[in-house]
């Protein structure tokens, strides 16, 4: 549930000059999470410290000068840049009090818009659709400005985006294919997210709708117009009204804010702030904005700047993590004592979270500019980044370092830091769902040690993933699964185990003091029949190697729910299953001899995980074993156990009135002198 | 297979007489026992202790030693007076008065020819033990004190004399003293008080062995009047003047001693060197089975028999002199007698309890509700106080199954009465004029119409006594073939009126026509002792119990045993049957179900049914448990022929009424041990 909270005045917004009806240019984060850069559409650039709601600086071009673009703070050099007059860039530092005494550059082409992008350089982008970096630029600032786009055409002009890159510097142009009959977006807002970059474009009609782009295109020298598919992810009610402007800003992966649309139930009133969940297309939260709305909306570090009437509301928000409980409403909230109490609180954790974004994206970006980066570094770096990083911003980071490193190895085929994985898995901050991609990647790549870590590490692999890992391990060749390096303690194990059997072997079979349970009616009924072995000692040999036994057993160790493993394990092959039995009642008759006991080894197979798998196998290829004569064997030792199990839990079962009797009989039967009873007897 | 419901009665406050002598015949392989209230049992030592003679005691004679002379039992007591039994017919032969006072030691030696007693006057006295009494030769020189113990030389030519402080060696043939041992008394407090040489043995080599007060077992020479050796067998600092060290010895090899702790000590006579010939008398084992003191022990060929206050005979087997373990040689606590103290009317609900010098009769309570223990709504009531005339004890008793007649016998008379029951007033009416033949009787029965009163008596004869309103009149005597004379202690009598079975201790049982009057058949004689029989109610079959924990079903009709018999014998019975310790002490029917057969003996009840069949060694023999755990259907195939109940402890009687509800009386052990005196103090820790 997302919510919007009690919002403040950050400051007033000038009268409107001009014609786009604008009163604000644009608001920048600052050189901090606190501040924000507002530039308003008069003349004047102001620093304001959003949790004080003042502000601590403030500059203004002359008189006849128009600010053209929203002045943006260099995190890199911490100066300020504003363009000025389309053509001139500014460049001033915090302490600098006149801006016309500041750094002036005049380009050769019209500047659009300087984007600051935390820990990089600001890149300039010319009307004409050429970037560059603010650096280069100021170094040369009369150098020619090729032209990117034709001639008709203008940023933010028709259906088309265009995608540059840089190192190489490779521009793709998108169209972007949605219903015919729509007009042209009114409001973007872009995302990175994982390897992607999510793109929301905002319609008039309502229609929220996404793209997702790869941030490394397959196609990277194809020239001309890729289609770009977009998906809708949310339709705004319409009023009566029609609407001419709108914003939206998505503010995390299923929530969106949007500005300018009216409120499903307040009637035709646009007046509102919503925070919409496009995974459920459920409002989560709702505010009404006292006068007019300028349909502008900025987003930075958990609050929502809103340009109204005739001031700057800040509005902090909140969004918990997205499921259909929490859609609905249904999701109990964690009690809130007070407002106040609460926006501290979401103040430190959004500061947290801006601080791990720093690192990670500059982590990230880094290996995706170079390409040529090797594994070793990014190993080396992963380990320095898990060192440093503080606990709790790596739970985060961790998975997203995580998915970073998985998706270029999926697309690099020599790219696989295995030893990073390694590490990441060891902060145990990864689970299955943070980087779904990784234990399948580890299986193509045939990296059991990591799956090994992997099984231990991760509570929520899906059943389907762990039948198929089952599958791969089944269907390696032992020999080459010998070589494979794993976790030494499960192999220990291993080795135990069937040691334990040679060493029993060696003192006639039983180990001391062992009696084995009478199993079969006719051995038990008869004593002639004493040459029969006790059925348990039979076939002793372990079916598999040491490591694909070490393996299986992290399989069996695995949470599952049977229902949905069941229809997966169908799609093991025969010889698969009547291995994976055999090395199971090989466990069982070990346990059984009370062989692990022995072993001293942190994680092993419990003797009901060992059943409930055996259950499951035969569920699912019953029919199958019961016609495969190889299997005939197998499936009558199987029966066999079974019956001297029932056999064994009968017989408990009779002296189940012994055992009452005595946990009863503690309470003695006074009944003095005399008393008359009902015995029964049977 | 059934509900029963069941009265459970524990207000029958009978009180087993503390042990005050034992004594062993090792030939008849019997013991016997001496209990405080005057009544002497023998049990057979080879026949899992069956108790088989009982002699009831009398008021005032506190017995103080028991002696075999050959297969002949004397005792003597604090009333002056040396008894010998007539254990064919189970009573008092004769008494002969020793005019020494109070006698506390009674010893016969070896070669059988003359009883020694110990007199409070200070005289040993020396009784020519002839064919038919015995006969008072003359007194050793007289002492200052009471003899306490005596002991024969194996020899018979001297005797040791246990008294205050010291020990007397006599010369039987001069009579006079040959050496005088003194004993120590104890430290501290303990000096003044005297040291009583509770007992002496007398060993052929001439060691004389002492057990006295102080809790010492000494070791003497008796030709040089030393002490060789001391054993402090009690740590009991407490000087009371009850500490008594009985010992009896076997082999010359073994002794026991027993404590006021309730210890039994061994002390072997083996050689401290293996191999070599010196041979020292050692402190072997200690036992511990009693809760107060012992005041008799006995060694016989496989264990130690002890007996003290707590009324209990403790049999603990030496396990190093048994061959083959088995149930015959577990150990073995009889608490209670083997013979029935309860009757029941079955037809009225009444029961009749038998005490040493009274019997009471019960009403049973009523019950109503459902549940496995009921409402009772009205309790039961004591209908009856019927105390004995003159001295002696009873010795059986009856109760007609209409509730109407009551009879009891002791040594020397029998009574016969008549009760009234009138709604709450109960009134007796004693019928006078019995026939002469009712003069005494070893045991009694009524016939099950109440028409008819058997009167077991003398030479293993059967008296029969047909009751009516007016009175009784003898009708005649049922006399068996055989020539055995002993007494019957069991009475059977058959539903129709037609049988009456009768069992002695020769283990002979026979049975009688009663239409005829003649002697039918008699059951081949086994060589255990028949603990409890019944004549089935519809085929006439006598069942019978043995104490060997065989059970035998036998055909009057046909005169031969069943063929189910022969199946039990054939197969065997469970193993678990066999080692049960007590014996079945009563045997009923269940005329709703012919087939049961229902049997107790003190810590169990067993209905069988003949129909099923017979548990093997590898059954389950305690089922009942399981059965109820199993559901219906299954019941059918674990189930087999025996099912016991355990629900009920320290049984006395069970009787199964005609309303087909069970009486169970129960006398449980811990309320015996609470009305027993305290025991000896023991300090445990520092208190």
């Amino acid at each position: 549930m997302a919510t919007l909270y009690e919002g403040y005045t950050l400051c007033g917004v000038g009268p409107v000059q001009n014609s786009s009806n604008i009163g604000i240019l644009g608001v920048e984060q600052g050189r901090d999470i606190d501040y924000v850069l507002v530039t308003d559409s008069s003349r004047s650039i102001t620093v304001y410290k959003v949790s004080d709601q003042k502000p601590t600086g403030s500059w203004s071009v002359k008189q006849g000068q128009i600010i053209s673009c929203p002045a943006v703070f260099n995190t890199q050099s911490q100066e300020y840049v504003v363009v000025t007059d389309d053509r001139v860039v500014r460049v001033w530092k915090e302490d600098d009090v006149n801006l016309e005494k500041a750094f002036k550059a005049t380009v050769s082409a019209d500047v659009l818009r300087v984007l600051s992008a935390t820990d990089s350089e600001p890149v300039v982008l010319f009307c004409c659709g050429a970037v560059r970096f603010l650096d280069s630029l100021l170094a040369s600032p009369q150098q020619p400005i090729e032209d990117v786009l034709t001639e008709d055409e203008i940023i933010r002009g028709e259906h088309c985006l265009y995608v540059q890159r840089f190192n190489p510097n490779t521009l793709v142009k998108h169209r972007i294919e949605t219903e015919p009959g729509l007009s042209a977006p009114i409001s973007f807002s872009a995302t990175c997210r994982g390897s992607n970059i999510h793109l929301l474009y905002l319609y008039l009609n309502g229609s929220v709708y996404e793209s997702v782009l790869p941030f490394r295109s397959s196609s990277t020298g194809a020239e001309g117009v890729q289609a770009l598919s977009c998906s809708l992810c949310l339709s705004l009610p319409l009023g009566e009204e029609k609407l001419m402007s709108g914003a939206a800003v998505v503010l995390d992966e299923a929530h969106v804010a949007v500005i300018g649309f009216p409120h499903p139930s307040a009637g035709a009133c646009k007046d509102y702030l919503c925070i919409w969940n496009t995974h459920f297309q459920t409002l989560q939260a709702s505010k009404e904005m006292a006068g007019r709305i300028y349909s502008q909306l900025w987003c930075y570090s958990g609050k929502l700047y809103v340009p109204h009437g005739k001031m700057l509301s800040v509005i902090p928000f909140d969004c918990q993590k997205s499921s259909l409980a929490a859609a609905m409403g249904k999701l109990k909230q964690t009690s809130r004592s007070g407002k106040d109490f609460s926006s501290d609180i979401y103040e430190m954790l959004t500061c947290k979270n801006r601080k791990t974004c720093q690192n990670t994206f500059c982590l990230i970006f880094k290996p995706l500019q170079m390409d040529c980066s090797l594994v070793e570094d990014v190993q080396a770096e992963v380990g320095e980044f898990i060192r440093r990083a503080p606990q709790a911003d790596l739970q985060l980071a961790a998975g997203r370092v995580a998915l970073e490193l998985v998706s270029r190895s999926q697309t690099d085929a020599n790219f696989y830091p295995q030893c990073a994985f390694l590490q990441l898995l060891e902060t145990r901050y990864l689970c299955y769902s943070v980087c779904p991609e990784l234990l399948s990647l580890a299986m193509v790549k045939k990296d059991f040690h990591l799956c090994q870590i992997a099984f231990q590490i991760f509570s929520d692999i899906p059943e389907a993933v762990t039948c198929a890992c089952l599958k791969a391990i089944l269907s390696t060749p032992d020999l080459e699964m010998e070589t494979v390096n794993l976790d030494t303690d499960s192999v220990i194990f291993m080795k135990e185990l069937t040691q334990a059997h040679s060493r029993s072997d060696e003192e006639g079979g039983q180990l001391n003091g062992f009696c084995p349970p009478a199993l079969e009616s006719d051995v038990s009924d008869t004593p002639s029949n004493k040459l029969q072995r006790d059925p348990l000692s039979l076939d002793m040999s372990c079916p598999v190697g040491l490591h694909k036994g070490a393996l299986l057993n992290e399989v069996l160790q695995t949470a599952y729910s049977d229902r949905s493993l069941l229809p997966h394990l169908k799609d093991l092959t025969v010889p698969q299953v009547i291995v994976f039995l055999q090395y199971l009642r090989f466990l069982y008759f070990k346990y059984s001899h009370d062989a692990h006991k022995q072993i001293r080894a942190l994680r092993t197979p419990s003797i009901s995980q060992i059943i409930d798998w055996v259950c499951l196998l035969l569920d699912a290829h019953f029919t199958v074993l019961a016609v495969a004569p190889e299997a005939k064997r197998l499936v009558f030792d199987l029966h066999k156990f079974v019956r001297s199990q029932v056999k064994l839990y009968a017989e408990l079962g009779k002296i189940e009135g012994s055992l009452q009797v005595l946990k009863n009989s503690k309470q003695s039967e006074d009944f003095g002198m005399y008393a008359i009873q009902v015995i029964e007897l049977f | 297979m059934g509900e029963f419901k069941v009265h459970r009665v524990r207000f029958f406050d009978y009180m087993p007489s503390g042990i005050r002598a034992l004594a062993f015949n090792r030939d008849i392989e019997r013991i016997a026992v001496a209990r405080m209230d005057g009544s002497v049992e023998v049990f057979h030592c080879s026949d899992r202790f069956f108790q088989e003679k009982i002699i009831p005691g009398r008021e005032q004679c506190g017995i103080e030693g028991l002696s075999w002379v050959g297969e002949r039992l004397f005792s003597a007591g604090l009333n002056g007076g040396i008894t010998e039994y007539d254990l064919t017919n189970q009573k008092v032969k004769y008494t002969v008065d020793a005019y020494g006072g109070p006698i506390w030691t009674i010893a016969g030696n070896q070669q059988g020819t003359h009883l020694a007693v110990g007199c409070e006057d200070g005289t040993v006295k020396l009784f020519e033990v002839n064919e038919d009494k015995i006969q008072f030769e003359r007194n050793l020189d007289r002492q200052k004190s009471r003899i306490i113990s005596l002991s024969w030389h194996p020899s018979g030519s001297k005797i040791a004399a246990g008294m205050m402080d010291m020990i007397q060696i006599f010369n039987v043939e001069t009579g006079h003293s040959v050496h005088r041992l003194l004993a120590d008394r104890g430290v501290g407090t303990s000096r003044s008080k005297e040291c009583v040489v509770w007992s002496v043995v007398y060993l052929s080599d001439g060691t004389i062995i002492s057990g006295d007060s102080v809790g010492m077992v000494k070791l003497w020479d008796d030709q040089t009047g030393t002490l060789i050796k001391s054993h402090n067998v009690t740590k009991c600092d407490v000087i009371t003047s009850y500490l008594i060290v009985p010992l009896e010895w076997q082999n010359e090899d073994s002794l026991v001693a027993g404590t006021s702790e309730g210890t039994v000590v061994q002390f072997q006579f083996i050689s401290m060197v293996l191999g070599k010939d010196d041979k020292e008398w050692v402190r072997t084992r200690t036992f511990k089975n009693h809760t107060h003191d012992i005041r008799a022990v006995a060694e016989i060929t496989t264990a130690v028999v002890s007996g003290g206050m707590d009324a209990q005979l403790v049999v603990r087997p030496l396990l190093d002199k048994v061959e083959v373990r088995s149930a015959a040689s577990a150990l073995r606590k009889i608490h209670f007698p083997h013979r029935r103290l309860v009757s029941c009317a079955r037809k009225s609900g009444l029961m009749l309890f038998q005490y040493p010098g009274h019997l009471e009769l019960w009403r049973l309570g009523e019950s109503e509700g459902k549940g496995s223990s009921l409402f009772v709504k009205r309790n039961p009531e004591k209908l009856l106080h019927l105390k004995v005339k003159g001295e002696d004890h009873i010795r059986c008793s009856a109760v007609s199954p209409c509730g109407e007649w009551i009879v009891y016998s002791t040594a020397s008379s029998l009574r016969l009465y008549r009760l009234h029951c009138d709604n709450n007033n109960v009134s007796i009416t004693k019928i006078s004029k019995l026939p002469m033949v009712l003069s005494s009787a070893n045991q009694l029965c009524f016939s099950s119409d109440s028409s008819h009163l058997f009167s077991a008596s003398t030479q293993s004869s059967v008296h029969l006594v047909s009751l009516s309103q007016s009175g009784c009149k003898f009708v005649g005597t049922l006399k068996p073939k055989s020539g055995s004379h002993q007494a019957i202690h069991l009475l059977a009598a058959s539903e129709d009126g037609k049988w009456l079975a009768s069992a002695n201790s020769d283990h002979e049982v026979h049975i009688y026509n009663l239409q005829t009057r003649k002697a039918h058949c008699t059951v081949p004689v086994y060589s255990s002792a028949v603990t409890a029989m019944g004549i089935h109610p519809t085929t006439n079959c006598l069942f019978m119990m043995y104490a060997d924990q065989q059970m035998c079903e036998y055909s009057i009709e046909q005169k031969q045993y069943t063929d189910w018999s022969r199946m039990v014998q054939r197969k065997g019975l469970h193993r678990f049957w066999m080692e049960r310790d007590t014996p079945c002490l009563n045997v009923m029917f269940n005329p709703q179900h012919p087939s049961h057969v229902i049997l107790h003996d003190t810590y169990m009840l067993c209905i069988i049914d003949q129909s099923l069949p017979l548990p093997d060694d590898k059954t389950q023999f305690y089922n009942q448990l399981t059965l109820k755990s199993l559901p219906e259907e299954q019941r059918k195939s674990h189930s087999h022929a025996f099912k016991v109940c355990k629900t009920f402890k320290d049984i006395l009687c069970v009787e199964l009424m005609s309303d087909q509800s069970l009486v169970v009386v129960e006398r449980p052990l811990e309320d015996v041990a609470s009305q027993l005196p305290a025991p000896i103090k023991q300090k445990k820790f520092a208190t």
